[in-house]
Protein backbone atom coordinates (compact mmCIF):
# COMPACT_ATOMS: atom_id res chain seq x y z
CA UNK A 1 0.00 0.00 0.00
CA UNK A 2 2.85 2.59 -0.69
CA UNK A 3 2.15 4.98 -3.14
CA UNK A 4 4.98 7.74 -3.65
CA UNK A 5 2.53 10.22 -5.26
CA UNK A 6 -0.43 9.64 -2.44
CA UNK A 7 -0.24 13.54 -1.39
CA UNK A 8 -4.25 12.83 -0.49
CA UNK A 9 -4.59 14.28 2.96
CA UNK A 10 -6.77 12.19 5.39
CA UNK A 11 -9.38 13.69 6.54
CA UNK A 12 -10.61 13.31 10.12
CA UNK A 13 -14.18 11.66 11.15
CA UNK A 14 -14.62 16.05 12.42
CA UNK A 15 -13.59 17.62 10.04
CA UNK A 16 -15.86 15.47 7.53
CA UNK A 17 -18.67 16.30 9.81
CA UNK A 18 -17.72 20.24 10.14
CA UNK A 19 -17.47 19.85 6.80
CA UNK A 20 -20.96 18.79 5.88
CA UNK A 21 -22.90 20.60 8.29
CA UNK A 22 -21.20 23.87 7.74
CA UNK A 23 -22.00 23.35 3.52
CA UNK A 24 -25.80 22.20 5.10
CA UNK A 25 -26.61 25.40 7.11
CA UNK A 26 -24.33 27.63 3.93
CA UNK A 27 -27.13 26.15 1.47
CA UNK A 28 -30.30 26.60 4.19
CA UNK A 29 -29.45 29.86 4.88
CA UNK A 30 -29.71 31.01 0.89
CA UNK A 31 -32.84 29.68 1.05
CA UNK A 32 -34.38 31.51 3.78
CA UNK A 33 -38.32 30.95 2.79
CA UNK A 34 -37.77 27.37 3.24
CA UNK A 35 -35.86 27.24 6.06
CA UNK A 36 -38.31 29.95 7.98
CA UNK A 37 -41.52 27.97 6.69
CA UNK A 38 -41.45 25.34 9.70
CA UNK A 39 -41.01 28.54 12.18
CA UNK A 40 -43.46 30.39 10.59
CA UNK A 41 -46.20 27.16 10.57
CA UNK A 42 -45.30 26.76 14.12
CA UNK A 43 -46.20 30.37 15.12
CA UNK A 44 -49.50 30.46 13.40
CA UNK A 45 -50.96 27.33 14.49
CA UNK A 46 -50.23 28.24 18.05
CA UNK A 47 -51.57 31.63 17.79
CA UNK A 48 -54.61 30.63 15.71
CA UNK A 49 -55.47 28.18 19.03
CA UNK A 50 -56.65 31.14 21.26
CA UNK A 51 -58.69 32.43 18.21
CA UNK A 52 -60.41 29.16 18.13
CA UNK A 53 -60.61 28.28 21.45
CA UNK A 54 -61.70 31.77 23.11
CA UNK A 55 -59.34 33.51 25.61
CA UNK A 56 -60.45 31.88 28.46
CA UNK A 57 -56.29 31.65 30.56
CA UNK A 58 -57.79 28.45 32.64
CA UNK A 59 -58.67 26.45 29.24
CA UNK A 60 -55.22 27.71 27.43
CA UNK A 61 -53.32 26.61 30.27
CA UNK A 62 -54.69 23.50 30.66
CA UNK A 63 -53.92 23.04 26.45
CA UNK A 64 -51.27 24.79 26.11
CA UNK A 65 -48.16 21.89 26.59
CA UNK A 66 -50.03 19.76 24.50
CA UNK A 67 -50.53 22.75 21.38
CA UNK A 68 -47.18 23.46 22.02
CA UNK A 69 -45.61 19.43 21.36
CA UNK A 70 -48.07 18.85 18.82
CA UNK A 71 -47.35 22.52 16.66
CA UNK A 72 -43.48 21.78 17.19
CA UNK A 73 -44.65 17.88 15.78
CA UNK A 74 -46.26 19.00 12.47
CA UNK A 75 -43.51 21.77 12.46
CA UNK A 76 -40.62 19.39 12.49
CA UNK A 77 -42.60 16.68 9.79
CA UNK A 78 -43.43 19.75 7.13
CA UNK A 79 -39.37 20.13 7.06
CA UNK A 80 -38.40 16.53 7.14
CA UNK A 81 -39.25 16.21 3.10
CA UNK A 82 -36.71 18.04 2.28
CA UNK A 83 -34.09 16.58 4.20
CA UNK A 84 -32.50 14.32 1.43
CA UNK A 85 -34.74 15.16 -1.18
CA UNK A 86 -32.39 17.81 -3.00
CA UNK A 87 -29.63 15.69 -2.56
CA UNK A 88 -31.19 12.80 -4.22
CA UNK A 89 -32.17 14.78 -6.77
CA UNK A 90 -28.95 16.49 -7.56
CA UNK A 91 -26.64 13.05 -7.41
CA UNK A 92 -24.45 14.47 -4.71
CA UNK A 93 -26.29 11.38 -2.18
CA UNK A 94 -24.60 9.14 -3.93
CA UNK A 95 -21.24 10.62 -4.18
CA UNK A 96 -21.68 10.53 0.14
CA UNK A 97 -22.84 7.14 -0.40
CA UNK A 98 -19.37 6.08 -2.16
CA UNK A 99 -17.15 8.40 -0.30
CA UNK A 100 -14.69 6.35 2.14
CA UNK A 101 -15.98 8.55 5.21
CA UNK A 102 -18.20 6.58 6.91
CA UNK A 103 -21.81 7.25 6.02
CA UNK A 104 -22.58 7.68 10.06
CA UNK A 105 -20.72 10.93 9.77
CA UNK A 106 -22.50 12.20 7.00
CA UNK A 107 -25.97 11.51 8.50
CA UNK A 108 -25.32 12.89 11.87
CA UNK A 109 -24.22 15.89 10.44
CA UNK A 110 -27.12 16.16 7.87
CA UNK A 111 -29.36 15.43 10.91
CA UNK A 112 -27.61 18.12 13.34
CA UNK A 113 -28.18 20.66 10.46
CA UNK A 114 -31.76 19.80 10.58
CA UNK A 115 -32.08 20.01 14.15
CA UNK A 116 -30.20 23.43 14.06
CA UNK A 117 -32.41 24.72 11.46
CA UNK A 118 -35.79 23.81 12.50
CA UNK A 119 -36.07 22.50 16.53
CA UNK A 120 -33.44 25.36 17.92
CA UNK A 121 -35.60 28.20 15.93
CA UNK A 122 -38.72 26.46 17.63
CA UNK A 123 -36.93 26.34 21.22
CA UNK A 124 -36.48 29.67 21.00
CA UNK A 125 -39.42 31.07 20.43
CA UNK A 126 -41.29 29.02 22.26
CA UNK A 127 -41.39 30.89 25.75
CA UNK A 128 -42.72 33.53 24.16
CA UNK A 129 -45.40 31.64 22.57
CA UNK A 130 -46.33 29.81 26.04
CA UNK A 131 -46.88 33.22 27.61
CA UNK A 132 -49.82 33.50 24.69
CA UNK A 133 -51.16 30.61 25.81
CA UNK A 134 -50.63 31.32 29.62
CA UNK A 135 -48.59 28.78 30.70
CA UNK A 136 -48.11 28.78 34.21
CA UNK A 137 -44.59 29.95 35.50
CA UNK A 138 -43.79 26.82 36.94
CA UNK A 139 -44.17 24.61 33.86
CA UNK A 140 -41.01 27.29 31.67
CA UNK A 141 -38.54 24.84 32.84
CA UNK A 142 -40.33 21.77 31.91
CA UNK A 143 -40.99 23.24 28.48
CA UNK A 144 -37.98 24.22 27.76
CA UNK A 145 -35.91 20.73 29.08
CA UNK A 146 -38.75 18.53 27.55
CA UNK A 147 -38.30 20.70 24.06
CA UNK A 148 -34.72 20.97 24.19
CA UNK A 149 -33.74 16.78 24.52
CA UNK A 150 -37.40 16.27 22.49
CA UNK A 151 -36.82 17.97 19.22
CA UNK A 152 -33.53 16.03 18.57
CA UNK A 153 -35.22 13.04 18.64
CA UNK A 154 -37.85 14.65 16.05
CA UNK A 155 -35.29 15.18 13.81
CA UNK A 156 -33.09 11.95 14.34
CA UNK A 157 -36.01 9.74 14.36
CA UNK A 158 -37.89 11.89 11.37
CA UNK A 159 -34.72 11.93 9.14
CA UNK A 160 -34.97 7.48 9.41
CA UNK A 161 -38.73 8.29 7.79
CA UNK A 162 -37.28 10.58 5.11
CA UNK A 163 -34.21 8.58 4.00
CA UNK A 164 -36.87 5.35 3.82
CA UNK A 165 -39.32 7.48 1.14
CA UNK A 166 -36.09 9.68 -0.63
CA UNK A 167 -36.49 7.85 -3.53
CA UNK A 168 -40.60 8.21 -4.17
CA UNK A 169 -41.74 10.89 -5.97
CA UNK A 170 -44.81 11.75 -3.62
CA UNK A 171 -43.98 10.09 -0.44
CA UNK A 172 -44.84 12.81 1.98
CA UNK A 173 -48.06 11.13 2.77
CA UNK A 174 -45.58 7.67 3.57
CA UNK A 175 -43.51 9.79 5.37
CA UNK A 176 -46.33 11.34 7.80
CA UNK A 177 -47.66 7.65 8.19
CA UNK A 178 -44.39 5.98 9.29
CA UNK A 179 -43.19 8.91 11.44
CA UNK A 180 -46.31 10.19 13.31
CA UNK A 181 -46.95 7.17 15.29
CA UNK A 182 -42.85 6.87 16.29
CA UNK A 183 -43.14 10.52 17.85
CA UNK A 184 -46.15 9.74 20.06
CA UNK A 185 -43.78 8.71 22.79
CA UNK A 186 -41.82 11.85 23.00
CA UNK A 187 -45.32 13.74 22.45
CA UNK A 188 -46.80 11.84 25.50
CA UNK A 189 -43.76 11.78 27.92
CA UNK A 190 -43.26 15.63 27.18
CA UNK A 191 -46.46 17.32 27.90
CA UNK A 192 -47.29 15.14 30.80
CA UNK A 193 -43.90 16.40 32.35
CA UNK A 194 -44.94 19.93 31.36
CA UNK A 195 -48.30 18.95 33.09
CA UNK A 196 -46.48 17.72 35.97
CA UNK A 197 -44.30 20.31 36.38
CA UNK A 198 -47.52 22.97 36.52
CA UNK A 199 -48.73 20.67 39.88
CA UNK A 200 -45.27 21.48 41.22
CA UNK A 201 -44.31 17.94 41.27
CA UNK A 202 -41.15 16.40 40.08
CA UNK A 203 -40.99 15.37 36.75
CA UNK A 204 -37.47 13.41 36.54
CA UNK A 205 -38.99 10.44 35.29
CA UNK A 206 -40.64 11.84 32.19
CA UNK A 207 -37.45 13.52 31.46
CA UNK A 208 -35.25 10.72 32.51
CA UNK A 209 -37.26 8.87 29.47
CA UNK A 210 -37.36 11.69 26.72
CA UNK A 211 -33.10 11.55 27.71
CA UNK A 212 -33.32 8.11 27.25
CA UNK A 213 -34.76 8.28 23.46
CA UNK A 214 -32.75 11.29 23.19
CA UNK A 215 -29.39 9.57 23.66
CA UNK A 216 -31.16 6.12 21.71
CA UNK A 217 -31.44 7.84 18.72
CA UNK A 218 -28.81 10.24 17.99
CA UNK A 219 -26.83 6.95 18.66
CA UNK A 220 -28.91 4.26 16.49
CA UNK A 221 -30.29 6.48 14.10
CA UNK A 222 -27.74 7.47 11.69
CA UNK A 223 -26.86 4.11 11.23
CA UNK A 224 -30.96 3.24 10.25
CA UNK A 225 -31.30 6.57 8.15
CA UNK A 226 -27.67 5.34 6.30
CA UNK A 227 -29.10 1.79 5.76
CA UNK A 228 -32.32 3.26 4.36
CA UNK A 229 -30.68 5.90 2.25
CA UNK A 230 -29.00 2.84 0.70
CA UNK A 231 -32.16 0.99 0.08
CA UNK A 232 -33.56 3.98 -1.65
CA UNK A 233 -30.99 4.90 -4.06
CA UNK A 234 -30.25 1.02 -4.84
CA UNK B 1 3.19 -3.37 -8.12
CA UNK B 2 2.85 -5.58 -11.21
CA UNK B 3 0.95 -4.13 -14.24
CA UNK B 4 -0.61 -7.55 -15.02
CA UNK B 5 -2.32 -8.02 -11.92
CA UNK B 6 -6.21 -6.99 -12.73
CA UNK B 7 -7.96 -4.21 -10.52
CA UNK B 8 -11.01 -4.99 -10.93
CA UNK B 9 -13.11 -8.47 -11.67
CA UNK B 10 -16.78 -8.82 -12.28
CA UNK B 11 -18.18 -12.72 -11.91
CA UNK B 12 -21.23 -13.85 -12.92
CA UNK B 13 -22.83 -10.42 -12.98
CA UNK B 14 -26.91 -10.83 -13.63
CA UNK B 15 -29.14 -7.34 -13.48
CA UNK B 16 -32.43 -7.79 -13.37
CA UNK B 17 -35.01 -4.21 -13.72
CA UNK B 18 -38.60 -4.71 -13.20
CA UNK B 19 -39.18 -7.92 -14.30
CA UNK B 20 -36.58 -7.56 -17.22
CA UNK B 21 -33.55 -9.24 -17.54
CA UNK B 22 -30.84 -6.57 -18.75
CA UNK B 23 -27.69 -8.57 -18.78
CA UNK B 24 -26.98 -12.47 -17.75
CA UNK B 25 -23.24 -13.37 -16.39
CA UNK B 26 -21.57 -11.00 -17.30
CA UNK B 27 -17.61 -11.78 -16.70
CA UNK B 28 -14.81 -9.12 -17.25
CA UNK B 29 -11.49 -8.09 -15.91
CA UNK B 30 -10.22 -4.45 -15.98
CA UNK B 31 -6.41 -4.45 -15.84
CA UNK B 32 -4.54 -0.78 -15.40
CA UNK B 33 -3.95 1.04 -18.22
CA UNK B 34 -7.67 0.04 -19.47
CA UNK B 35 -9.88 2.75 -20.79
CA UNK B 36 -12.88 0.79 -20.98
CA UNK B 37 -16.20 1.92 -23.13
CA UNK B 38 -19.72 0.27 -22.21
CA UNK B 39 -21.83 0.53 -25.19
CA UNK B 40 -25.12 -0.32 -26.11
CA UNK B 41 -28.24 1.30 -27.06
CA UNK B 42 -30.75 3.41 -24.41
CA UNK B 43 -32.18 0.75 -21.43
CA UNK B 44 -29.57 -1.88 -22.18
CA UNK B 45 -28.53 -1.71 -18.79
CA UNK B 46 -24.97 0.69 -19.05
CA UNK B 47 -26.00 2.88 -16.01
CA UNK B 48 -27.38 -0.01 -14.50
CA UNK B 49 -23.64 -1.71 -15.12
CA UNK B 50 -21.73 1.03 -13.91
CA UNK B 51 -24.11 1.62 -10.49
CA UNK B 52 -23.43 -2.31 -9.82
CA UNK B 53 -19.77 -1.53 -10.40
CA UNK B 54 -18.94 1.14 -8.05
CA UNK B 55 -20.94 -0.46 -5.58
CA UNK B 56 -24.79 1.59 -5.18
CA UNK B 57 -26.38 -0.75 -6.08
CA UNK B 58 -26.38 -4.84 -5.65
CA UNK B 59 -26.15 -7.18 -8.39
CA UNK B 60 -29.13 -9.66 -8.63
CA UNK B 61 -26.29 -12.09 -8.43
CA UNK B 62 -22.16 -12.29 -8.98
CA UNK B 63 -19.91 -10.64 -7.59
CA UNK B 64 -17.28 -7.64 -8.14
CA UNK B 65 -13.61 -8.04 -6.57
CA UNK B 66 -11.35 -4.32 -6.75
CA UNK B 67 -7.08 -6.05 -6.04
CA UNK B 68 -9.09 -9.34 -5.37
CA UNK B 69 -11.10 -8.38 -2.67
CA UNK B 70 -15.28 -7.89 -3.05
CA UNK B 71 -16.05 -4.37 -3.14
CA UNK B 72 -19.15 -5.42 -0.31
CA UNK B 73 -16.81 -6.81 2.33
CA UNK B 74 -14.02 -3.93 2.09
CA UNK B 75 -15.74 -0.98 0.71
CA UNK B 76 -13.46 1.79 2.62
CA UNK B 77 -10.85 0.40 0.56
CA UNK B 78 -12.48 0.24 -2.51
CA UNK B 79 -14.29 3.86 -2.00
CA UNK B 80 -11.13 4.90 -1.34
CA UNK B 81 -9.45 4.58 -4.94
CA UNK B 82 -13.00 5.27 -6.45
CA UNK B 83 -14.68 7.76 -8.24
CA UNK B 84 -17.64 7.66 -9.80
CA UNK B 85 -19.57 10.50 -11.98
CA UNK B 86 -23.04 9.43 -12.26
CA UNK B 87 -26.19 11.21 -14.77
CA UNK B 88 -26.59 13.63 -12.45
CA UNK B 89 -23.55 15.97 -11.56
CA UNK B 90 -24.05 16.38 -7.51
CA UNK B 91 -23.81 20.16 -7.86
CA UNK B 92 -25.51 22.06 -5.36
CA UNK B 93 -27.12 25.05 -7.12
CA UNK B 94 -27.01 27.39 -4.07
CA UNK B 95 -23.14 27.02 -3.67
CA UNK B 96 -20.94 28.95 -6.07
CA UNK B 97 -18.18 26.84 -8.66
CA UNK B 98 -15.57 27.39 -6.73
CA UNK B 99 -17.42 26.49 -3.04
CA UNK B 100 -18.38 23.22 -4.61
CA UNK B 101 -15.80 21.87 -6.36
CA UNK B 102 -13.79 22.88 -2.64
CA UNK B 103 -16.38 20.87 -0.66
CA UNK B 104 -16.03 17.93 -2.90
CA UNK B 105 -12.41 18.00 -2.98
CA UNK B 106 -11.93 18.63 1.08
CA UNK B 107 -14.76 15.37 1.15
CA UNK B 108 -12.61 13.54 -0.45
CA UNK B 109 -9.28 13.62 1.64
CA UNK B 110 -7.78 16.44 -1.46
CA UNK B 111 -6.71 19.81 -1.18
CA UNK B 112 -9.55 22.38 -1.10
CA UNK B 113 -6.96 25.21 -1.61
CA UNK B 114 -6.71 23.83 -5.22
CA UNK B 115 -10.55 24.44 -6.04
CA UNK B 116 -9.82 27.98 -7.72
CA UNK B 117 -6.81 26.56 -9.92
CA UNK B 118 -8.67 23.59 -10.89
CA UNK B 119 -11.64 25.73 -12.60
CA UNK B 120 -9.36 26.97 -14.84
CA UNK B 121 -8.54 23.38 -16.30
CA UNK B 122 -12.65 23.26 -17.19
CA UNK B 123 -12.83 26.55 -18.39
CA UNK B 124 -14.51 27.57 -15.66
CA UNK B 125 -12.62 30.66 -14.69
CA UNK B 126 -13.88 34.07 -14.00
CA UNK B 127 -17.48 31.97 -13.04
CA UNK B 128 -15.96 30.73 -9.84
CA UNK B 129 -18.30 32.98 -7.40
CA UNK B 130 -21.50 32.50 -9.76
CA UNK B 131 -23.76 30.73 -7.77
CA UNK B 132 -24.44 27.50 -9.84
CA UNK B 133 -27.88 27.81 -10.36
CA UNK B 134 -26.81 30.38 -12.75
CA UNK B 135 -24.75 28.57 -14.80
CA UNK B 136 -25.63 26.31 -17.60
CA UNK B 137 -26.01 22.80 -17.83
CA UNK B 138 -22.51 21.75 -19.43
CA UNK B 139 -21.25 24.17 -16.98
CA UNK B 140 -22.67 21.88 -14.04
CA UNK B 141 -20.82 18.89 -15.39
CA UNK B 142 -18.02 20.32 -15.97
CA UNK B 143 -17.75 21.41 -11.99
CA UNK B 144 -17.84 17.83 -11.38
CA UNK B 145 -15.47 17.00 -14.05
CA UNK B 146 -13.44 19.24 -12.51
CA UNK B 147 -12.29 16.56 -9.79
CA UNK B 148 -10.80 14.68 -12.29
CA UNK B 149 -7.71 16.44 -12.72
CA UNK B 150 -7.23 16.20 -8.75
CA UNK B 151 -7.18 13.03 -8.10
CA UNK B 152 -5.51 9.87 -6.78
CA UNK B 153 -8.21 7.22 -7.36
CA UNK B 154 -7.33 4.76 -9.34
CA UNK B 155 -10.81 3.99 -10.73
CA UNK B 156 -12.21 6.45 -12.79
CA UNK B 157 -16.37 4.91 -13.48
CA UNK B 158 -17.68 8.15 -15.69
CA UNK B 159 -21.13 7.80 -16.92
CA UNK B 160 -22.03 9.67 -19.96
CA UNK B 161 -18.95 12.37 -18.97
CA UNK B 162 -19.11 14.10 -22.35
CA UNK B 163 -23.27 14.77 -22.02
CA UNK B 164 -23.21 18.83 -22.57
CA UNK B 165 -19.75 19.16 -23.16
CA UNK B 166 -18.08 20.95 -26.01
CA UNK B 167 -15.77 20.13 -28.50
CA UNK B 168 -12.65 21.52 -27.15
CA UNK B 169 -14.15 20.22 -23.64
CA UNK B 170 -14.47 16.50 -25.32
CA UNK B 171 -10.81 16.49 -26.33
CA UNK B 172 -9.18 17.76 -23.40
CA UNK B 173 -10.95 15.19 -21.08
CA UNK B 174 -9.99 11.98 -23.86
CA UNK B 175 -6.26 13.70 -23.34
CA UNK B 176 -7.07 13.28 -19.65
CA UNK B 177 -8.22 9.66 -19.88
CA UNK B 178 -4.97 8.39 -21.52
CA UNK B 179 -2.88 10.02 -18.87
CA UNK B 180 -4.61 8.50 -16.14
CA UNK B 181 -4.58 5.35 -17.91
CA UNK B 182 -0.89 5.54 -18.63
CA UNK B 183 -0.45 6.43 -15.26
CA UNK B 184 -1.75 2.63 -14.08
CA UNK B 185 -5.67 3.93 -13.44
CA UNK B 186 -8.80 2.72 -15.68
CA UNK B 187 -11.61 4.29 -16.78
CA UNK B 188 -15.12 3.19 -17.32
CA UNK B 189 -17.40 4.86 -19.45
CA UNK B 190 -20.17 5.41 -21.17
CA UNK B 191 -20.81 7.43 -24.03
CA UNK B 192 -23.07 7.58 -27.04
CA UNK B 193 -20.06 9.40 -29.24
CA UNK B 194 -17.79 7.97 -30.94
CA UNK B 195 -14.12 7.81 -28.75
CA UNK B 196 -10.87 9.91 -30.55
CA UNK B 197 -8.60 7.95 -28.82
CA UNK B 198 -6.11 5.59 -30.07
CA UNK B 199 -8.63 2.30 -30.82
CA UNK B 200 -5.64 0.27 -29.22
CA UNK B 201 -5.96 1.69 -25.77
CA UNK B 202 -10.28 1.01 -25.92
CA UNK B 203 -11.66 -2.07 -24.92
CA UNK B 204 -15.41 -2.00 -25.60
CA UNK B 205 -18.40 -3.63 -23.59
CA UNK B 206 -21.05 -4.12 -25.59
CA UNK B 207 -24.97 -4.42 -23.83
CA UNK B 208 -27.80 -5.48 -26.08
CA UNK B 209 -30.80 -4.48 -25.58
CA UNK B 210 -32.78 -7.41 -24.26
CA UNK B 211 -36.48 -8.07 -24.81
CA UNK B 212 -37.45 -10.76 -22.36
Amino acid sequence: MTNASNRQISLSYRQAFILTLKRDLIIAFRHKDEMLNPLLFFIIVITLFPLGIGPQPNTLAKIAPGIIWVSSLLATLLSLDRLFKADHSDGSLEQMLISPQPLFIFTLAKICAHWLLTGLPLILIAPLLAVLLHLPEQSYSALMLTLLLGTPVLSFIGAIGAALTVGIKKGGVLLSLIVLPLYIPVLIFATSAIDTASLSLPYNGQLAIIAALFFGSITLAPFAVGAALKVSTN
Amino acid sequence: MSDTSPLIQAEQLTCIREDRVLFEHLSFTIKPGDIVQIAGPNGAGKTSLLRILAGLSMPFEGNIFYKNQSIHEQPEVYFQDLLYLGHMPGVKAELSAQENLAFNLAFNGEDAELAEQTLSNVNLLGFEDCYASHLSAGQHRRIALARLWQNNAKVWILDEPFTAIDKQGVAALEALFVAHAKAGGCVILTTHQDLAIDPALVKTIELSYRLF
